[in-house]
């Protein structure tokens, strides 16, 4: 069953109203926290909840937060991350669609207790019709006193701002997003400084994803201590997932964590199964950029215990035979995929995001896409396959922000798991006509 | 002053000192050749650094506080030291073997044009190539190309070459009055420009020749007029209203071919100079001159130096390998007089008749 905290009320007509989200218990947060609340205590609360960030990294948000210093005089920012680029998440997408006072009311509260007068959404810019959704929300905000001078009578100011990118990966990760929002090219800052002491615009800023800060609105009304208790161990409360692929029902999925990624793969509340009957041949399980895992892993731990959905199962085993939850885009593929195919269109997706500053990923996201191009016009050797693992390895680790990794994880994944069918593209590549096919043959050779 | 350890060699240094700053040190006072090799920081430019990831190195130990390694490779120019902070760059191979990966990152879309390149012989890229790089090339495809854009009559730009160091970029920022140059487009495609291919015009737009690790930006007057290896480098000044006037002028018999700033050992400029005394400023009458310059760092236009720190660096292992001891990265070096007569029996050792 799903365990809907987040999405209790996405199926409500115009929920996406002021009027309708209040009579759902809407903002019933901004007006405890303010009345009844200190900042501190927020923070204490989101601590106790054990809230780790959505967006990919899973890095404790209560930690996040005492770590945003402080000085006198200087302002504070918070800024929202709903750069949702990841290829195979969709979930915030889905929420700001559907509840868009949900993430407000979290932006405000949790502003109220990190000091912040000024927050900021930074929403993809392929997102242009949610960007409507949420100006039109902030706007009917505005207008009911929840946000702007005093809010209900606190003596809090708060003002907001949705701001769209102009749809680059990249300034999904935060600091390439903090140059985007102050106007200039958004390319990865070089880390130390952190955002928390020098963010946006130099002053200490703290950047969250759209779930992490819609989950602070149920710590807020149910406390932290009860949020704790939804889920396995560390991996608290419930996770929105993406699911898609050769599933029977892709869509998202507010799950608690800690149910098995058996029951979420065949359970008909979740993915239904596969499509057509087919059988189960490999997942990503948290978006593009993280290690691809085969049926056999992915349904139970290389120890033989079933693969739970959670912070700490999924990446059991490290990267010999685990993976990470990351932001929850669940892609699952049939038998009849291939591992090869599908590499190559996310070294492609990496390629054509690279910003370009540092060399590894710069120069690396390219080579791994002109090999693969080679793969795929049967034109590989043996010898590419190593060559591919050593450029990735190489990538790994060196440069300046994770779109590095992002990059090098699945191909050294990918290579890890299904190496055999990697030969099988150099010893039959006639089994690869329908790829032939939609390339167009002719510009496959024209790069090799 | 705090302490930081680089490949077993112990240095004091100020606080906010950089990983590279203080190699470089430890290179400058005991004469030893550990500091990393770095392609686009530039010490006089701020805001450099951390882009082109030669420069990477493993930090074995954080600090004394918080003795935890770090958990991937650091720029070692973006990264401060911590006292009692311990680091490998030379005695690690997963570091040789990164900045190895790098160097081949660099060079797989360089058109390695270098005879018909004005910048070969004092080029960074040939030597960080030569040092540390591998032979042949593993990259089969074609080669990135770009368009060619004029920018002016003084600075020639062939994007071809660039390794997006930014250096350039920043002297326009911050030395340059009203920027017109920067970066356009992303990824392999990202290309250093003008806007709507404006020319640079401004009095200090040159030294982004000087900046510039590879034969991207090259001097207009002095192009394909000669070899950087066949002129004289002569440290000379002029009285200049806009700028030091202090410079160097590489010669030909008594003609000036070419005038730069001063490079250090780093390859860095001592102060940026301006275009009227690099372009304007092509006769021996128009300078004082203080003598010839000894070139002390290690390139082509060391007149066939230029195997000095690789055959350093293979004798050492050889020693290493041959007796069991620790190799002597630095030991040797500590004595500042040292290292010549060391150099001088290794390169005669290896048959170099050029060296002296």
């Amino acid at each position: 069953m799903e365990r809907r905290i987040l999405l209790e009320h996405d199926h409500v007509k115009d929920i996406h109203t002021l009027d309708v989200y209040r009579q759902h218990n809407g903002y019933k947060s901004v007006e405890k926290a303010l009345k009844t609340m200190k900042p501190d205590d927020i923070v204490e609360e989101v601590k106790k909840s054990g809230l780790r960030g959505r967006g990919g990294a899973g890095f404790p948000t209560g930690m996040k937060w005492s770590f945003l210093a402080k000085p006198e005089g200087v302002p504070r920012y918070l800024v929202c991350n709903a750069d949702e680029s990841e290829p195979g998440t969709f979930k915030d997408r889905y929420l700001m669609e559907r509840i868009p006072h949900l993430l407000i009311e979290g932006m405000i509260v949790s502003s109220f207790a990190l000091g912040v007068h000024t927050s900021y959404i930074y929403i993809r810019g392929e997102y242009f019709y949610i960007l409507e959704i949420l100006q039109k929300a902030v706007k009917e905000a505005y207008a009911a006193g929840l946000l702007g001078k005093n809010i209900l009578g606190s003596g809090f100011d708060h003002d907001m701002y949705v701001h769209p990118g102009a749809g680059a990966y990249i300034c999904g990760e935060e600091t390439a997003l903090l140059e985007s929002l102050e106007g200039k090219r958004g390319n990865p800052r070089i880390k130390p400084p952190f955002p928390a002491v020098a963010g946006l615009w130099g002053c200490p800023t703290v950047v969250n994803n759209v779930e992490t800060i819609a989950a602070v609105v149920p710590i807020v009304n149910d406390g932290g201590e009860a949020y704790s208790k939804i889920g396995i161990g560390k991996s608290t409360g419930t996770k929105l997932i993406s699911a898609s692929g050769h599933i029977n029902k892709p869509g998202v999925y507010e799950i608690e964590m800690g149910i098995t990624v058996e029951d979420f793969i065949y359970s008909p509340d979740f993915c239904g199964g596969i499509r057509n009957g087919k059988k189960l041949k490999a997942v990503v399980a948290g978006g593009s950029s993280v290690p691809i895992l085969p049926a056999d892993l992915i349904i139970t731990t290389a120890a033989g215990q079933p693969r739970l959905m959670s912070y700490e199962s999924l990446g059991d085993g490290g990267f010999a035979t685990g993976t990470m939850l990351g932001s929850g885009g669940f892609i699952v593929m049939d038998e009849d995929t291939s591992i090869v195919k599908n590499l190559f269109t996310f070294a492609r997706f990496y390629h054509h995001e690279s910003c370009g500053q540092c060399s590894p990923c710069r120069e690396g996201t390219g080579w791994m896409e002109k090999i693969l191009k080679k793969f795929m016009a049967g034109k590989a050797t043996l010898k590419d396959i190593d060559l591919l693992w050593d450029i990735q390895s190489k990538i790994e680790g060196k440069t300046i922000c994770p779109l590095g990794e992002a990059a090098a994880w699945p191909v050294a994944s990918a290579i890890r798991h299904f190496r055999s069918e990697f030969e099988e593209y150099v010893k039959h590549p006639q089994s690869i006509q329908d790829v032939k096919h939609y390339f167009r043959l002719n510009n496959i050779e024209q790069a090799v | 002053m705090i302490k930081v350890t680089i490949d077993d060699i112990t240095i004091q240094v100020p606080e906010g000192t950089t990983i590279l700053q203080a190699a470089r040190m430890i290179d400058e006072q005991f004469g030893a050749t550990i500091a990393p090799p770095a392609m686009c920081y530039y010490s006089k430019l701020k805001t450099t650094g951390g882009y082109c990831r030669t420069c990477i190195v493993n930090v074995e130990k954080g600090s004394e506080k918080d003795p935890r390694p770090m958990p991937k490779p650091v720029a070692s120019c973006r990264t401060n030291v911590m006292d009692g902070m311990v680091v490998r760059n030379n005695t690690s191979p997963e570091v040789l073997e990164a900045r190895a990966g790098v160097v081949e990152f660099l060079l797989i879309n360089h058109p390695l044009d270098c005879p018909i390149c004005d910048q070969a012989g004092e080029c960074d890229l040939q030597n960080l190539a030569y040092e540390n790089g591998k032979e042949g090339t593993r990259y089969e495809f074609r080669r990135r190309e770009f368009a060619p854009i004029d920018i002016g009559p003084y600075v020639k730009l062939n994007m071809n070459r660039c390794i997006l160091c930014y250096r350039c970029v920043k002297v326009c920022e911050q030395i340059t009055p009203g920027r017109v140059h920067g970066v356009i487009n992303r990824g392999d495609h990202s290309e250093i420009s003008t806007y709507i291919e404006n020319s640079i015009e401004n009095d200090f737009s040159g030294n982004v020749i000087d900046v510039c690790p590879v034969g991207a930006l090259t001097d207009r007057t002095f192009r394909f007029k000669s070899r950087v290896w066949y002129t004289n480098p002569v440290d000379a000044n002029r009285e200049c209203e806009k700028c030091c006037g202090k410079v160097r002028l590489w010669m030909k018999g008594e003609d000036v071919l070419r005038v730069t700033g001063r490079l250090n050992r780093w390859g860095e400029t001592e102060e940026f100079i301006c275009n009227t005394c690099r372009f304007e400023k092509k006769k021996t009458a128009d300078w004082n001159i203080e003598g010839p310059t000894r070139i002390s760092h290690h390139s082509v236009i060391s007149q066939n130096h230029y195997e000095l720190r690789k055959l350093q660096l293979g004798l050492r292992k050889q020693i290493h390998e041959l007796d069991g001891t620790k190799p002597d990265l630095g030991e040797g070096a500590l004595n500042p007089n040292n290292e010549g007569q060391v150099s001088s029996k290794q390169i005669k050792s290896e048959g170099s008749s050029h060296y002296d």
